[in-house]
């Protein structure tokens, strides 16, 4: 909650707004291969829910609050983690003709 | 320079990766470079994170030791777990593992959400902040109970499709309790936290998760993951407004578009509507019983090989059950006997084949087939009539002509592979069951199709042995 960041209002909207045509852009041009390690990498992706995860633990004030906020980190930690290994290992997989050993 | 001033730039370079990366991806040749790239984005963001502890809340100074105690234990066992269960995963697993990630991700939405709410954090903020905490609370928490029956049923441990009378009713009462708890805390507003509201009002989010998804049988649920991938961005996405955190919005933002268009897509290559999906009962119904004239040719599975040793062109439609008999290695092995003849072999993949789309190409790319003779439906469906032979093994409804010309059927109009077209069909089966679909499949009593019954793994090893018997 810092003044180098403060997202309000329209400018919300804007980033809200924006992001999506991106993603739906990037995602539109994947040939249709690569859609089972593009999904587990955009899961991925919103593995950086656990960055939010770790403030709200690192700010919990109640047992109750810090038991949420460790329940959070070890899912979003579970997420992110999980995303990147099995898509790095669809991915390492793909080869073409002439790239065989 | 500040601590702040280091987090948000950290941020932003982790944000700038993600989006790089996820654009790599869009190639087989630069993708693994691209999930790389994306990596260290999120050990950048994780690690900017634990600057958090310079300026934490005045309630929390106390806790801080514990706090930061705890985070890095939490990190520890989700990390260490996720690791080891991702490597060890088969490749046939993919698809509940990743329904089983993307549930962790929502919810850790959730408790995000659960904290600001307790803590009436959220509240303080304002009612616009309130209101993306708790949107971003009920998103996460149906993406985690959804994705967590989702990942029971692909794993084989929830077979049972329960469906109730008044199923619909009862989810749209809970959708609604859950409005009205939330209007409830909305009104109470900033200054108090009513604890039991909000407790209620994630467990009723929970409770609906799982009775959306338990009515949905095993063929649609790649649609349900790539719904509730899509779910959970936006959770991440709202949580991140709510937390000033712009890679949060960002990320999420980004991945719930992509997810929602990639279900799109999903549901398309099926011929339904994600709304059919969700709120209809496909595979309950009986086909018509419309019999089908004509009957099944048998043939050796020797003589189907020499049929396709002589032919100079082969297409090749593998579907889940050639993974379920492991038999991707032998079909290989027997496809380079093919092209050593000089046969134009090429493989063409259905939209749907496998429990997930693109789940088929994983399956064949683990095996070592190269991907540029995998085609996709719209690149090949025109060579069929051209190919001496096709052979399919372990698929079925994708490849049923019954789609294109029989109004009465429950597949009628999905997209199929026209398998029918070619000089010579050979479907290799394990008996003379029905897909997945419940429908029979008039293609097998075609004059050109001949049967080759027995697993997949075995019929490739006689076809193998077959053709190099001939020298």
């Amino acid at each position: 909650m810092d003044a180098t960041t403060a997202i309000t209002g329209f400018v919300a909207l804007y980033i809200f707004m924006l992001a999506a045509f991106t993603g739906y852009e990037i995602i539109g041009r994947v040939p249709a291969i690569l859609h089972t390690p593009l999904m587990s990498g955009s899961n991925f992706v919103h593995g950086i829910v656990v960055v939010g995860a770790i403030w709200a633990l690192l700010n919990a004030g109640t047992p109750l609050e810090q038991t949420i906020g460790f329940i959070g980190v070890v899912l979003g930690a579970g997420n992110a983690a999980g995303g990147y290994v099995v898509t790095d290992r669809m991915l390492d997989m793909f080869k073409t003709s002439d790239k065989q050993e | 320079m500040t601590v702040n001033f280091i987090i948000a730039a950290a941020f932003f370079i982790a944000t700038l990766l993600f989006i790089y990366g996820l654009k790599r991806m869009a190639s087989p040749v630069t993708a693994p470079s691209g999930i790389r790239v994306a990596g260290w984005g999120m050990v950048l963001a994780v690690a900017a994170s634990f600057l958090y502890a310079f300026d934490v809340r005045e309630a929390a100074a106390d806790n801080l030791g514990m706090n930061l105690f705890l985070a890095l234990v939490a990190l520890g066992i989700g990390v260490g777990w996720a690791w080891r269960s991702g490597k060890k995963v088969a490749m046939t697993g993919m698809p509940q593992m990743v329904a089983l990630y993307n549930g962790m991700g929502g919810g850790a939405a959730a408790a995000i959400a659960a904290v600001e709410l307790y803590s009436g954090n959220a509240q303080h903020y304002g009612f616009a902040v309130t209101v993306l905490a708790l949107l971003g609370g009920l998103i996460g928490a149906v993406a985690l109970s959804g994705s967590i029956v989702a990942w029971a049923k692909l794993d084989g441990r929830l077979n049972k499709t329960i469906r109730f009378g008044a199923q619909q009713l009862v989810n749209g009462g809970l959708l609604a309790f859950a409005v009205l708890l939330s209007i409830y805390v909305l009104a109470v507003g900033d200054g108090g936290t009513p604890d039991m509201a909000i407790t209620l009002f994630f467990l009723v989010s929970l409770v609906l998760g799982i009775l959306l998804t338990t009515p949905i049988g095993g063929a649609d649920m790649p649609v349900v993951i790539s719904l509730y991938n899509a779910f959970t961005g936006l959770a991440v996405a709202f949580e991140g407004f709510v937390l000033q955190n712009p890679a949060m919005i960002i990320a999420g933002t980004v991945v719930g578009s992509a997810g929602t268009l990639l279900t799109f897509l999903m549901a398309k290559a099926m011929n339904r509507s994600v709304s059919n999906v969700i709120f209809s009962n496909f595979g309950a119904e009986d086909d018509g019983g419309s019999d089908i004239e004509g009957s099944m040719k048998s043939v050796e599975a020797s003589d189907a090989a020499i049929n396709m040793y002589y032919g100079s062109r082969v297409i090749i439609v593998p579907g889940y059950g050639l993974a379920v008999a492991q038999a991707q290695h032998k079909l290989y092995e027997f496809v380079k006997l093919l092209q050593k003849q000089g046969v134009d072999v090429s493989f063409a993949i259905h939209p749907v084949a496998g429990r997930m789309p693109g789940h088929m190409n994983v399956l064949l790319a683990e095996a070592g087939i190269p991907y540029d003779i995998i085609h996709d439906l719209e690149d090949i469906n025109e060579e069929f009539p051209l190919a001496d032979a096709a052979l399919v093994i372990g698929a079925n409804d994708v490849v049923n002509p019954a789609a294109r010309s029989n109004t009465s059927s429950p597949i009628y109009g999905m997209p199929i592979l026209n398998v029918d077209q070619a000089q010579q069909a050979f479907v290799v089966k394990r008996g003379q069951g029905k897909g997945y679909s419940g429908v029979e499949n008039e293609l097998f009593f075609a004059d050109n199709t001949s049967m080759v019954y027995g697993d997949a793994q075995k019929v490739m090893v006689e076809m193998i042995e077959a053709i190099k018997s001939l020298g």
